[in-house]
């Protein structure tokens, strides 16, 4: 996709090179009006309800007054900070897991079996055509299964790990798709390489950037899941934010964590990218 | 010796102490059976369990169900909201995708975008139905949309907010397969930018973009956390019946029935998923 | 150097954070001698003393479903603990009657199975098979339409449907003047009526006040698509927040749900139509396989307690009717200050029974969506 432009560039530059300047000028004023008008706009429409969330986050016990007591609520809120730290070990189980299962098996993939990979991205991407609200009805069962063997809502995870492989399948398949992986392997294995070695000291070395957008992407699915824990009736975040929001008159505390979980998702995706890119070599 | 072995000819690895050779897609076990239990399973149960009763009994006419005037304004409620977000999502989208996409690849503003989007995506549910709620619900800081419960405007609204970010995700790859020399070939021809877009990129980036948009049709279907928490009086889209027929206290709890409204539902999602994904391979061919 | 092992270290880590998630609790305990699991009344098992020091040693009670504002559980939660020293596991605070004994199904055979429900009657005879026999020391003091023969379930509180409002829109006597232009995006319902109990109740109590029937609901949801039509109907569902931002000022919901106390508007006021009297009570049972047998039935025996601090008393105070209301207005056990803030009732109260319950549920399930949507 790093477009090889070097090809048919030599003759078609000399006539670029004639053509009169004003015209990518004027299209390159064009384009960023556009730019500008576009990013201005999604700007102000993704700002104004999370502007007002912050609003109404910061609101005093009357309408109209500010204060930082919503904020400071959410490790007091009884119930609410028990529901966070759920949350938080369930995303960070949950994106282990994912990584630990599908890594391995997509490189796999890619260099050993190939005529799996259409019925895998099938499988992969299959989350999606059976929704969460769908696939929650026929959950229970399996759950109950699993419940007799214990009780922690942590067990959540396994369902999770589901739900969000379309995301962490597309983020890591990018990545696997960026390098060349069948050569990489041939040159390891010509090296004496075991399978072991190239898949983990070879090719997902090479992936660190895809691993960690895949850890994150499903840490945010994990973050904002509500159906699945609402009707199997575990007291995650959301369902716990929805309860609280439904039962206090005064619910600035559901705005803060809300506000806090964003800011937080988006902190991480923002320095992961940038560190993710240092380790790129060449 | 280790190349002879991995290229498979027959004899048995020199080195000592390995396993046997196995076939090699026994390594996808552990994958298929995760997915085989908690996905493939559940999928089983709730297709089975709709042409049954509450009782265990065989019920082979459940689907009929799906034809009840109840049931199919539920279908169609959904059909609408579903429509009407993933066509504006599409749209602007698309638009912001493009925004993207014609800056510099590694800079600011490309990187925040993605990640801005990556989070936005999945910013839906509760929260968001509440962040809308302060801005122009009826305590808006706003204005007051008096609209906004107002089914499906003030919904399609909010479901539009995780739309355009899906979309921008989805499709800028897309946008980035559009070669520069494409467009520079068409300038040096003498053509405009309208004349580009309309036999050029827009030809090319067309199967990308229906699929997208079918992507955005089937997350909206879905969507159930956020309908849920924007209003819940009255059951409009499927989602929200399931939702009554598993926890309903009047009597109206019917695993059987949100069975047969969950088949219903896939089935919708499947045929979209399907158009989706033979649309992204016509795309591919000519934007890897 | 990248160790060739990280990786299967990571592999190890990431299955032993999974197995730590997968803790077994503690097996429920029995207390010497005595299966407090098939005990049905304390007096067969020894006395009340027996009984508290049985729940004492299980020490935790888990109880699903029980809004702290809602009919004084919140106090009522901390008195129980405060008095026997047994910490109570208050899960779910926002679940209906249907999750309720889901989750007993759910979770049957572990330590965080709900000991007790309260649920309404219609789930309640719907599940009898979930729930185990218990007759409190004042059995005899509940009507006898009020409980179950077997003692499976019995009534705990109760009020009547009612019409909450905020006084800014003058006194409200009749619900036809909820049709009028002052009140557009007004009127609002506590839920779903398809899913929830006390919505159900609000159209059917609507339904008796314009002249239907208890049989057919079908003149309560004309009422409702009226004031849909003329613009009143507020689809946002009435909570404590709505309330007090004004969203909702006018609510149809049981009025111990409706005291200003509860709201927190200072100036909200409550009808209760003279032609419309419905009542509706809620049931307590104790799970069959309750983990902590014994602290459920110590918290049955809390909750029908005459005591000034029993349950029956807090729940009034919660402006709730105990369903125990008129022998303990007899004995004289009775918060007698509590009881004269109940809002006055005129006319004769009716009662849904099972069969009307469910042919009004089967009614707005075909036409709810359609009249209001």
């Amino acid at each position: 996709m790093a477009a090889v432009t070097s090809l048919g560039e030599t003759p078609l530059a000399g006539a670029a090179a004639r053509r009169p300047q004003g015209m990518q000028r004027r299209r390159r004023r064009r384009l960023n009006a556009f730019r500008y008008v576009v990013f201005t706009l999604f700007g102000l429409f993704v700002a104004a309800p999370l502007l007002a969330m912050l609003r109404f986050s910061l609101e005093g016990t009357k309408l109209g007054t500010w204060s930082l007591t919503a904020w400071k609520q959410i490790v007091s809120y009884p119930g609410l900070a028990g529901a966070v730290a759920l949350t938080l070990e369930l995303a960070v189980i949950t994106s282990i897991v994912m990584v630990v299962l599908l890594l391995p098996t997509m490189i796999w993939i890619k260099l050993r079996v190939q005529w799996m990979s259409r019925a895998f991205e099938f499988l992969c991407l299959l989350p999606l055509t059976i929704p969460a609200i769908a696939l929650v009805v026929g959950l229970a069962p399996v759950y109950n299964r699993i419940q007799h063997y214990s009780l922690s809502a942590l067990q959540l995870f396994w369902v999770y790990v589901v739900l969000a492989l379309p995301y962490a399948y597309r983020a890591l398949s990018s990545g696997l798709d960026a390098i060349d992986a069948t050569t990489l392997a041939e040159a390891a294995r010509s090296l004496g390489a075991s399978w072991f070695t190239v898949m983990f000291r070879v090719i997902a070395p090479n992936m660190w950037q895809a691993i960690l957008n895949a850890l994150l992407l499903t840490g945010a699915l994990v973050l904002g899941e509500f159906t699945i824990a609402y009707l199997l009736l575990y007291n995650t975040l959301q369902p716990a934010l929805y309860s609280i929001s439904r039962n206090t008159p005064n619910a600035g505390v559901v705005f803060s964590t809300s506000m806090a979980s964003l800011l937080f998702a988006f902190a991480l995706l923002t320095i992961l990218s940038y560190a993710g890119r240092q380790r790129r070599r060449g | 010796m280790t190349v002879a072995a991995s290229t498979g000819a027959g004899a048995r690895p020199v080195r000592a102490g390995r396993l046997p050779r196995l076939p090699a897609w026994l390594g996808t076990l552990p994958f298929l059976g995760y997915v085989g239990v908690f996905l493939l399973w559940p999928t089983g149960i709730l297709v089975v369990d709709a042409f049954k009763n509450p009782s265990g009994s065989w019920n082979f006419g459940s689907l009929s169900t799906l034809y009840s005037p109840a049931v199919r304004g539920y279908f169609i409620g959904s059909f609408k909201l579903c429509v009407l977000s993933a066509v504006a999502g599409a749209v602007f989208g698309a638009l912001v995708a493009y925004a993207v996409a014609s800056g510099k690849p590694d800079g600011v503003v490309r990187r925040l975008s993605v990640a801005a989007s990556g989070v936005l995506a999945q910013f839906g549910g509760v929260t968001l139905a509440f962040a809308f709620q302060a801005l122009i619900g009826p305590a808006g800081l706003l204005f007051h949309a008096g609209w906004y419960y107002n089914f499906p405007w003030g919904i399609t609204l909010i479901y539009t907010y995780f739309q355009i970010p899906l979309m921008v995700l989805v499709f800028l790859p897309a946008i980035d397969g559009l070669k520069v020399q494409w467009r520079e070939a068409s300038e040096s021809l003498g053509s405009s930018t309208w004349q580009f877009w309309r036999h050029i990129g827009g030809p090319l980036l067309a199967p990308a973009f229906f699929g997208s948009l079918l992507l955005l049709f089937a997350n909206a279907l879905s969507a159930f956390a956020t309908i849920q928490a924007w209003e819940n009086q009255i059951a409009y889209t499927v989602p929200q019946q399931i939702g009554t027929a598993l926890s309903s206290e009047v009597g109206l709890a019917n695993v059987n029935a949100a069975d047969v409204l969950a088949f219903g539902m896939i089935v919708m999602v499947a045929i979209v998923m399907t158009g989706y994904a033979l649309l992204q391979r016509r795309a591919a061919r000519w934007l890897r | 150097m990248r160790s060739p092992y990280r990786f299967t270290l990571m592999g190890v880590a990431a299955l032993a954070l999974a197995a730590a998630g997968c803790s077994s609790g503690s097996s429920s305990t029995s207390s010497g001698g005595v299966n407090w699991a098939t005990v049905t009344s304390a007096s067969s098992a020894g006395g009340m003393s027996k009984l508290v020091a049985a729940a004492k040693k299980e020490g935790t009670l888990n109880v699903i479903a029980l809004p702290p504002t809602w009919a004084n559980y919140g106090t009522i939660i901390k008195t129980f603990t405060t008095k026997y020293g047994i910490k109570v596991d208050s899960a779910l605070p926002d679940g209906t009657s249907q999750q309720e004994v889901d989750t007993i199904k759910q979770k049957n055979g572990t330590a965080a199975a709900p000991d007790v429900v309260d649920v309404g009657v219609s789930v309640a005879l719907a599940n009898t098979s979930l729930f185990a026999p218990y007759k409190v020391s004042t059995w005899s003091a509940i009507p006898a339409a009020q409980k179950a023969p077997d003692a499976r379930w019995y009534n705990d509180y109760g009020g009547y449907m009612a019409v909450g409002y905020s006084s800014k829109f003058g006194t409200i006597t009749s619900l036809n003047q909820l049709l009028g232009p002052k009140f557009k995006n007004a009127v609002a319902l506590n839920g779903n009526p398809t899913a929830a109990n006390a919505a159900l109740n609000g159209v059917m109590m609507a339904n008796l006040a314009v002249g239907g029937t208890a049989a057919s609901i079908s003149k309560g949801v004309s009422f409702f698509h009226d004031l849909k039509a003329k613009g009143n109907f507020s689809p946002v569902s009435a909570t404590g927040a709505t309330i007090k931002s004004g969203s909702t000022p006018v609510v149809f919901n049981w009025d111990y749900l409706n005291l200003p106390s509860y709201v927190g508007v200072s100036n909200w006021k409550v009808f209760i139509p003279s032609n419309a009297v419905l009542g509706g009570y809620y049931a307590q049972a104790v799970n069959k396989n309750a983990p902590h047998p014994a602290a459920a039935r110590l918290w049955e025996e809390f909750l029908y307690s005459q005591a000034a601090t029993g349950g029956q008393n807090l729940w009034l105070q919660g402006g709730a009717r105990p369903v125990e209301q008129v022998a303990m207005t007899g004995n004289g056990t009775i918060d007698k200050a509590a009881a004269a803030k109940l809002p006055p009732v005129a006319g004769t109260p009716l009662f849904l029974t099972q069969g009307q319950n469910t042919s009004a549920a089967n009614y707005l399930a075909a036409n709810w969506a359609k009249a209001v949507g």
